[in-house]
């Protein structure tokens, strides 16, 4: 099929361009997307992208001209195995996608495009451990290629008619696919017009097509035997005096988790140590008043909540997740505080902190914690956390190396603010001093970032730079 | 609201901010990182645009070398400028995709910046119909040039605070033989401070294009490139 490449339209007042330069010259293959044409108008200077994949057959205007938006500049001659691809436009210079794709587009390839909606696979994250732990540890291996991306580029080389019907599957299998690292391809297909069934694809997971791979996806459970967790030698001996309780539920979720966290993430913990002088003048100061207005005591705690929010907008890396080879960056900055419960740990999840001010803040931790202990919490608010807050200082702690609340990347554990001599320009004064931890995913963070993120949590509680007070 | 980056990053070779800009616009496109606002001045050169013809720097290249000013070609629209020493210079990586598929637009925005933060220091400067960049009476305070790439851009602006003006004799700038140049400095009759002037830019920025602007520490200590670049990747 014949697809015209147009002259596109970069603004409302801008009626022509100019094509300045072609990448590509005519017999050139061509990716979608890749740019093939540069042009330029007053002052901007664009590369123009190809709508489809296919083959440059014809340029219908050279080089220095200038035509009016919308003229065809040039033909693509699409193949069979390219068209498929063609279906949905690129969010981009998009004027030139005229052509209708030929077939529906079942067979695009959906990783979890970072910035995009994941829609709940991170909850899936959480609840894929239980059934089968991770077979292997370590970070060493090559990175893994998984299962979508080769289905990707099958369709680019322009696969055979029969490879498109067995790759073009549902939703649901590509994403058992990708987390088995299975290829599709290679899967025989029952379903309609031989297409890869849910069914299909689980028998033959069950069959040992799944195989071992290295690095991001070893953290992925696949279908090979786990390995046992049992102690080597017996947990107690005939005749001791012990007596045996079963874990409760959450104790068992709270022990499933640390080990798959300790599992998945390259622990590294780092420690600031701050002095909290003007927090702690800010919070006499208006400890009173906020009472009064707010209703709520105004703890250290929302300081700290705030002072995050602050540095993870500077440093959107730790407000992120790994998905596979993927970094899925999240838009919401929702900051998790661990409360330590009687009975266990629970960690409600301030959503949106970044829209809260610090009195909000304060209220929204107060009452979240309240009801954690009155078991008054929805299970929405305890999940979609992006960042985690603990604060083992109100045992007395000095600091701790927190293990990360996955699938997020890192924790931060507060110490006890207590009073120390510190040396102050050169003189010895008293100021109330805290630790803070930072335990962070060294696949996604370098120790660089990690210090300059937890510098810049350092300098607004330093600085008191809370300006919306109170 | 959308958030953007922003940093100071003092004074910068061309090659290495044109690379520090790449990595950030193939981030953004790649969806891995966010928007950047980089303001910095550069080592003197002389860059050429797409649409610069080599007549316009009127100079040997020899000369050049020896006066200590670089060449360089670039991907950016317009034609032969000069940057150097005093001289605020913006490389807005944003992605208009989503609410500014406007090019003309982009630059009008750009300029708007500019003849806001030029108000702050009592400088009133305007457009001129045709002519991109920014002008005070019929001088030249800042030039503009973009290049889009999928909607993202790079390259930007460059406002000339304290600039060596003389250095604009070395071609004609923007191919516009008739016009002078100018800067804060001549017009103020006093030094202006770049830091000064960044500073006054960003909440501009923000007002403008409608930004969150987050401030990224730079390192401290010798405020080096490589862990910016890390940072960025």
């Amino acid at each position: 099929m014949r697809v015209d490449v147009i002259m596109p339209q970069m603004g409302e007042s801008i009626a022509e361009g100019t094509l300045t330069r072609w990448l590509k010259k005519s017999g050139d293959k061509v990716a979608r997307d890749e740019p093939i044409f540069e042009i330029s108008t007053d002052k901007v200077d664009a590369e123009i992208p190809s709508p489809v994949a296919g083959t440059l057959v014809e340029i219908k205007v050279q080089e220095g001209q200038t035509v009016p938006i919308n003229t065809v500049v040039a033909l693509i001659e699409t193949e069979a195995g390219a068209v498929a691809g063609a279906g949905k436009p690129a969010p981009s210079q998009q004027g030139a996608a005229k052509a209708a794709p030929a077939a529906p587009v079942a067979a695009a390839p959906a990783p979890a495009r970072p910035g995009g909606p994941t829609d709940g696979r991170d909850r899936g994250a959480e609840a894929r451990p239980a059934a089968a732990p991770p077979t292997t540890l370590g970070f060493t291996g090559p990175p893994a290629t998984g299962g979508i991306p080769r289905a990707a580029s099958l369709i680019g080389a322009g696969a055979s008619v029969d490879d498109l019907r067995r790759v073009r599957s549902s939703p649901v299998v590509r994403r058992i696919a990708q987390e088995h690292n299975v290829d599709i391809a290679g899967i025989r297909g029952t379903g309609i017009s031989g297409r890869v069934t849910k069914k299909d694809i689980l028998e033959a997971i069950e069959g040992g097509a799944a195989h071992a791979a290295g690095s991001a996806v070893a953290a992925r459970p696949s279908a090979a035997a786990p390995p046992r967790v049992a102690a080597p030698t017996p947990v107690y001996a005939p005749g001791e005096r012990i007596s045996v309780a079963p874990m409760s539920a959450m104790r068992k979720k709270i022990a499933e988790h640390m080990v798959l966290s300790r599992r998945t993430s390259a622990h590294v913990t780092t420690v600031f140590e701050v002095d909290m002088s003007r927090v702690m003048r800010l919070r006499e100061e208006h400890q009173k008043g906020f009472q009064e207005r707010h209703g709520v005591k105004l703890t250290p705690t929302p300081f700290m909540v705030k002072a995050a929010v602050e540095a993870l907008k500077a440093f959107p890396e730790v407000n992120a997740s790994i998905d596979g080879d993927n970094v899925v960056y999240k838009k919401d900055i929702n900051i998790g505080i661990a409360v330590a419960l009687e009975w266990g740990l629970i960690v409600p999840v301030v959503k949106h902190a970044d829209d809260l001010s610090l009195s909000g803040i304060a209220k929204m931790v107060t009452d979240l914690a309240e009801r954690a202990r009155a078991k008054r919490l929805t299970p929405e608010e305890v999940q979609g956390g992006t960042f985690t807050i603990t604060n083992p200082g109100i045992f007395g702690s000095l600091f701790g190396t927190p293990i990360i609340n996955q699938p997020q990347v890192a924790i931060m554990g507060v110490g006890a603010i207590q009073k120390r001599v510190v040396v102050v320009e050169d003189a010895i004064a008293i100021r109330p001093m805290v630790f803070l931890a930072l335990s962070f995913d060294h696949r996604l963070i370098d120790g660089a970032v990690a210090d300059q993120f937890m510098a810049h949590i350092k300098a607004t509680l330093v600085e008191g730079k809370f300006t919306e007070i109170i | 609201m959308r958030r953007c980056v922003h940093a100071f990053l003092g004074r910068v070779g061309y090659a290495e901010a044109t690379s520090l800009q790449d990595e950030c616009a193939r981030s953004l496109r790649a969806g891995r990182g966010g928007e950047h606002l980089l303001l910095l001045e550069h080592e003197p050169v002389i860059t050429l645009g797409r649409n610069a013809r080599r007549d316009d720097v009127l100079v040997a290249e020899e000369t050049l070398r020896q006066q200590g000013v670089a060449v360089a070609a670039t991907n950016r629209g317009g034609q032969v400028t000069y940057h150097g020493p005093g001289q605020l210079v913006g490389y807005p990586i944003l992605d208009l995709a989503p609410d500014r598929r406007d090019v003309g637009r982009y630059l009008r925005d750009l300029e708007e910046v500019l003849i806001r933060v030029l108000a702050r220091f009592d400088v009133a400067a305007t457009r001129v119909a045709g002519l991109t960049g920014v002008w005070v009476a019929d001088e030249k305070i800042a030039s503009i040039g973009v290049h889009l790439s999928r909607w993202v851009t790079t390259h930007g602006f460059a406002l000339n605070v304290s600039t060596d003006l003389s250095r604009f004799g070395l071609i004609v700038p923007c191919g516009l033989r008739a016009r002078a140049a100018t800067s804060m400095q001549r017009l103020l009759g006093r030094a202006v401070p770049l830091e000064a002037v960044a500073a006054a830019l960003v909440p501009e920025f923000a007002s403008v294009f409608d930004r969150e602007m987050i401030a990224r520490p730079m390192p401290r200590g010798d405020g080096s490139l490589p862990v910016v670049a890390q940072v960025v990747a």
